[in-house]
């Protein structure tokens, strides 16, 4: 019976690893592709009441589900792209600038839309109530921010790099750091939520949400690139994350097009 | 379908969005009150009927008359632009509610639909569903006559005094069946 209390930490970091492998093996055997995280997956305990038991049932998207929610200037302020100027002092930590493109599934940009994201402090902690993790509260970081996509589909934060932090799935449980990212395309069909990885984290292996992608091409995708070129001098080192959202229903004609009845 | 490039996986939403997502007055549509103002309301439970406090709705709609809204402004209401989006969280008690109008339907015939989409602690990609609004129309829509009853009911909100309850299972719990969550052609595995 295994326990489904998220805070009780029960199971060593050995039966989550050897549960993770069993299922790694068992895809392995399928040798049919996966490219979205599975909702059911007992390693990750919080999963087990929560995830829908009966298949996904096929809709043809129709009306307002073939269009998306529209941003603005109005909604958004280009200030909240920069999560290091939301307070009186600098924030501690490693300053970052995180940019790449969002584009849906035929490569065509999704432009002047929403990008939101929420993060952890330098030293691992979430300004939350919930986040008892007895790190320091950085008075200078907040660890939000939003911004629009320009007219290429391109999004840029400036922040501060995240830092990894334990949590209770079992005992000694650490995440990879992370920064998670919350998405809206040309159609709400494609509207997801996610987390952004930094790479070569050694606790990737150990980390029940990010092997519940069984697939390692589809785990790479959430994996940022350093890239040198956004690296600035004497500033902020830099990392390119690009965003391939579902496919869309409508043709390229339609997105342009008024009628929205 | 077939598209050039693979989507990008999802993660789940974690518990601690509720500093970040949620925003001033983001589940009011319409103001509450507002002359055709209803209260979109229910409870969303786990797989043993228990309330899940930590989960964050999200609803998108067509306005009373069947249009589909494309004013921007969701983030800073002004209280007079429909938008047709809003955000709610779970409370303690698994409660979420939106203030906004019943939607009217698209296309003549056509059964108005609220579509929702779930994120939650423990959930670890997004789920869409569409809450119904009750009426003539729900015998002739294809979605739901592909299901057997009991599952197409998950589908239908319940009128309730001001408004529509809309429950919300993320998994088969006793005397509750599972919420019928979709999948549109894009989506992959």
């Amino acid at each position: 019976m295994i326990d489904t209390n998220p805070d009780s930490a029960a199971a060593t970091q050995q039966e989550i690893s050897a549960e993770i492998a069993a299922i790694e093996t068992g895809y392995q055997r399928t040798g049919i592709e996966e490219t979205q995280p599975r909702l059911e997956y007992a390693p990750y305990r919080s999963s087990l009441l929560r995830h829908p038991t009966k298949d996904l049932h096929h809709a043809d998207p129709e009306g307002v589900e073939l269009w998306t929610p529209c941003f603005s200037e109005r909604d958004v302020n280009p200030l909240e792209a920069d999560l290091t100027i939301q307070h009186a002092g600098e924030p501690i930590g490693e300053r970052m600038v995180v940019t790449g493109r969002v584009v849906d599934g035929d490569g065509r940009p999704v432009r002047r839309q929403l990008v939101e994201i929420w993060q952890a402090n330098a030293g691992g902690r979430y300004i939350h109530k919930r986040d008892r993790h007895p790190s320091a509260i950085d008075p200078n970081f907040t660890g939000v921010g939003r911004c629009l996509t320009d007219g290429d589909g391109r999004y840029r934060f400036t922040t501060i790099k995240p830092g990894p932090y334990p949590w209770k799935n079992h005992r000694n449980a650490w995440r990879p750091a992370h920064i998670h990212f919350s998405l809206f395309g040309t159609e709400f069909t494609q509207r997801m939520v996610t987390q952004m990885y930094f790479p070569g984290d050694p606790l990737f292996a150990l980390d029940p949400i990010y092997q519940s992608i069984t697939d390692q091409k589809a785990r790479d995708r959430l994996v940022a690139s350093y890239d040198h070129d956004v690296t600035t001098h004497e500033w902020a080192t830099g990392y390119r994350w690009d965003i391939v959202l579902t496919g869309t229903a409508r043709t390229p004609v339609e997105t342009a097009g008024g009628d929205r009845r | 379908m077939s598209t050039l490039l693979t989507a990008t996986p999802g993660q789940t939403v974690g518990p601690f969005f509720g500093y970040a997502l949620p925003f001033d007055r983001c589940n009011e549509l319409v103001p509450p009150g507002a002359a055709d103002s209803v209260q979109l309301w229910g409870f969303v439970s786990d797989g043993h009927g228990r309330p899940v406090p930590d989960a964050l709705l999200e609803i998108w709609q067509a306005d009373a008359d069947g249009t589909i809204p494309d004013s921007a402004g969701s983030l800073r209401r002004d209280g007079f632009t429909f938008t047709g989006w809003g955000r709610a969280s779970t409370g303690d008690d698994g409660r979420y509610s939106f203030s906004t109008v019943i939607p009217g339907a698209p296309a003549s015939g056509a059964a108005p639909f609220i579509m929702v989409t779930v994120f939650a602690r423990g959930l670890l990609n997004r789920l869409f569903t569409r809450a119904y609004v009750p009426g003539a129309h729900l015998a002739d829509d294809p979605l739901l006559a592909s299901l057997p009853p009991e599952r197409r009911d998950t589908l239908v909100a319940e009128r309730t005094a001001g408004g529509l309850r809309f429950d919300i299972q993320l998994q088969d719990a006793p005397g509750k069946p599972e919420t019928v969550f979709l999948r549109y052609p894009g989506h992959r595995s």
